[in-house]
């Protein structure tokens, strides 16, 4: 039945071929390219393969590049492990023990992820130079401040989702509060907790915008450091497609072995738990 | 018996969150305000009541004229393109085609990656340079003799931003097809034989039972990347950098704050981003929680 049925529609993979070269086009220039020796460089031969395979551009990207790398990880990881842990337990309150006023606070937490964040900028900066606290450390606060919206939503609709009476047999035996999440919801939180910790992760590796106000030139991370090394005329093209590359990899991979998490969290944050 | 306690234990779960979320946006939203209404220049702050001038300048602000223009036609070309060509890929990939979840997660990984990197690559991919500098998307129609679709991007006159639109298609398209395919593994499969039987042909099913069956699905992307599009800011940076013809909202405010020190107009500009996003993105959370209460009750 089913083969019967899609037996005339192979024609449709002419268009997703061309699709997918539409959206590979960028990666393809960005590979041929970071592979070329410095020798072949050269902006007509843009679409060419590569000779051999050379490590010029990579290692001057590296050398440029190495520092920030390590600066987004140093902030990415605490601030998507943080904000996770704390999404959780604001989902746990707000769908399993709701208090007054908790279904009226909940879209104020919400609009929270739409805002854009020119709004809230120059207090920003104000306030984090007020109590002293800047480069990385304050970029990792901002991560998990303006992550608290997104990273609650998606524990509250998961937490939502089981059954009451899962609790209710809980609370029958003596847990109480804490145990329950401890040693009911906590185990069976594993597969929200990895949708949460790549979508934080993946948003403060990719911001720009917090970057850019909030740190200085000695702790830019990647996004930062690569958009200036782009906007630089000293550093040739070639070298900024392989750092292009470095930039996107940690994120790429994550997404290549994880996708289907990121794929939930991405629908997630159009509110369609 | 722990009933009390718990009770307690779950506000003081969730009130340094609550705490945090007022300061860091509903308080500073108010500072920001205060901020727009007063006449603060340079380095140092200065709350000096200047009543709505910054405003009313910026009404009248050239630059502003500008900003509104590119951000309409960004929106419109960036929305429009998304949610056709998301549209279009999510019904081709529903058709229980061989190797669907390769294409799926080939039209989606530019998600993964960030404006940065797209406006890197995206910058030489439509280099306007012509005559023997010709490289790029240029290059390549070129070669392949479409020199008909040669053209100058992002430099060219008042539509320049359409191209930095492309960039941000190639990017969130893939985004749509995934809601657009979320919807549609949501429609019953009785609906569709239902009408196949009564002589339905494919694209009359898609286009009057799926596509009116899908309209939430519309609405949301419609406000998502709505919303996204008044925000744009990193990838015009990457592509093109701060130049006038391609400046938006996001831009000026970052400029005229950081560069130029005028504060209160700064704040203006970001307090009228935050009522043009509000004005999207409100009802649609009201809209959203109420879908949600009456699934529940039934």
């Amino acid at each position: 039945m089913k083969t019967k049925l899609h037996l005339g529609k192979n024609w449709l993979y002419l268009p997703l071929v061309m699709m997918a070269i539409f959206y590979l086009l960028p990666m393809y220039v960005i590979l041929v390219t970071g592979f070329k020796s410095f020798a072949e460089i050269d902006l007509k031969t843009m679409w060419d393969l590569p000779k051999g395979i050379a490590f010029d551009n990579y290692i001057e990207a590296w050398a440029k590049l190495s520092p920030s790398l390590r600066n987004s990880f140093v902030m990415v990881i605490p601030a998507s492990l943080i904000s996770s842990a704390i999404g959780s337990l604001n989902g746990y309150v707000l769908a399993k023990w709701k208090f007054r006023g908790s279904d009226t606070i909940f879209p104020f937490i919400l609009f929270g992820m739409f805002i854009p964040y020119q709004s809230i900028m120059i207090p920003l900066v104000q306030f984090m130079k007020g109590i002293g606290v800047s480069g990385l450390p304050g970029l990792a606060l901002a991560h998990i401040i303006y992550g608290i919206p997104i990273t609650t939503l998606t524990f509250r609709n998961y937490y939502a989702s089981l059954p009451q009476e899962l609790l209710e047999a809980a609370k029958i035996d003596g847990a109480d509060m804490l145990g329950i999440y401890r040693h009911i919801l906590l185990p069976i939180s594993l597969p929200s907790f990895v949708v949460v910790l790549i979508w934080q992760f993946t948003s403060a590796w990719n911001d720009f915008l917090f970057a850019v106000i909030l740190t200085g030139n000695k702790e830019w991370p990647i996004t930062v450091a690569l958009n200036n090394m782009a906007g630089s005329q000293i550093i040739a093209w070639n070298v900024q497609m392989a750092g292009s590359l470095l930039a996107a990899l940690p994120t790429l991979l994550v997404y290549i072995f994880l996708g289907r998490y990121f794929l939930r969290g991405l629908l997630a944050g159009s509110l369609k738990g | 018996m722990s009933r009390d306690k718990d009770r307690f234990l779950n506000i003081l779960l969730i009130s340094p969150s609550i705490l945090a979320v007022f300061i860091f946006i509903y308080l500073f939203i108010g500072w920001s305000v205060r901020v727009s209404l007063s006449k603060w220049k340079g380095l140092t702050a200065d709350y000096t009541w200047n009543g709505i001038k910054n405003y009313l300048e910026l009404f009248a602000d050239p630059r502003f004229h500008v900003d509104i223009r590119n951000t309409l036609i960004f929106t419109g070309v960036f929305v429009f393109g998304s949610i056709l060509l998301g549209f279009i890929l999510a019904v081709m990939l529903d058709q229980g085609l061989k190797g669907e979840g390769f294409f799926r997660s080939l039209f989606l990984f530019p998600m993964a990656i960030s404006y940065i990197v797209t406006g890197v690559v995206w910058r030489w991919l439509m280099n306007p340079a012509t005559g023997t500098r010709t490289s790029g998307l240029n290059l390549l129609f070129t070669n392949l003799g479409l020199d008909s679709l040669v053209n100058e991007w992002h430099t060219t006159p008042t539509w320049g931003i359409a191209a930095i639109a492309l960039a941000a298609i190639w990017q969130m398209s893939g985004y749509t097809m995934a809601l657009y395919l979320a919807g549609l593994r949501a429609i019953p499969q009785e609906l569709k034989e239902a009408a196949q039987i009564d002589g339905a042909s494919e694209l009359q099913i898609y286009r009057h039972i799926m596509l009116p069956l899908l309209s939430p699905v519309t609405l949301s992307a419609l406000i998502i990347l709505g919303h996204m599009s008044l925000k744009v800011f990193d990838l015009i940076v990457a592509i093109a950098g701060k130049q006038l013809p391609l400046d938006v909202p996001a831009i000026y405010m970052w400029q005229i704050t950081f560069d130029g020190l005028f504060y209160g107009k700064g704040a203006a500009i970001g307090i009228l981003l935050l009522i043009s996003v509000a004005v999207l993105i409100i009802p649609y959370i009201r809209y959203t929680l109420r879908m949600e209460r009456e699934e529940n009750e039934n």
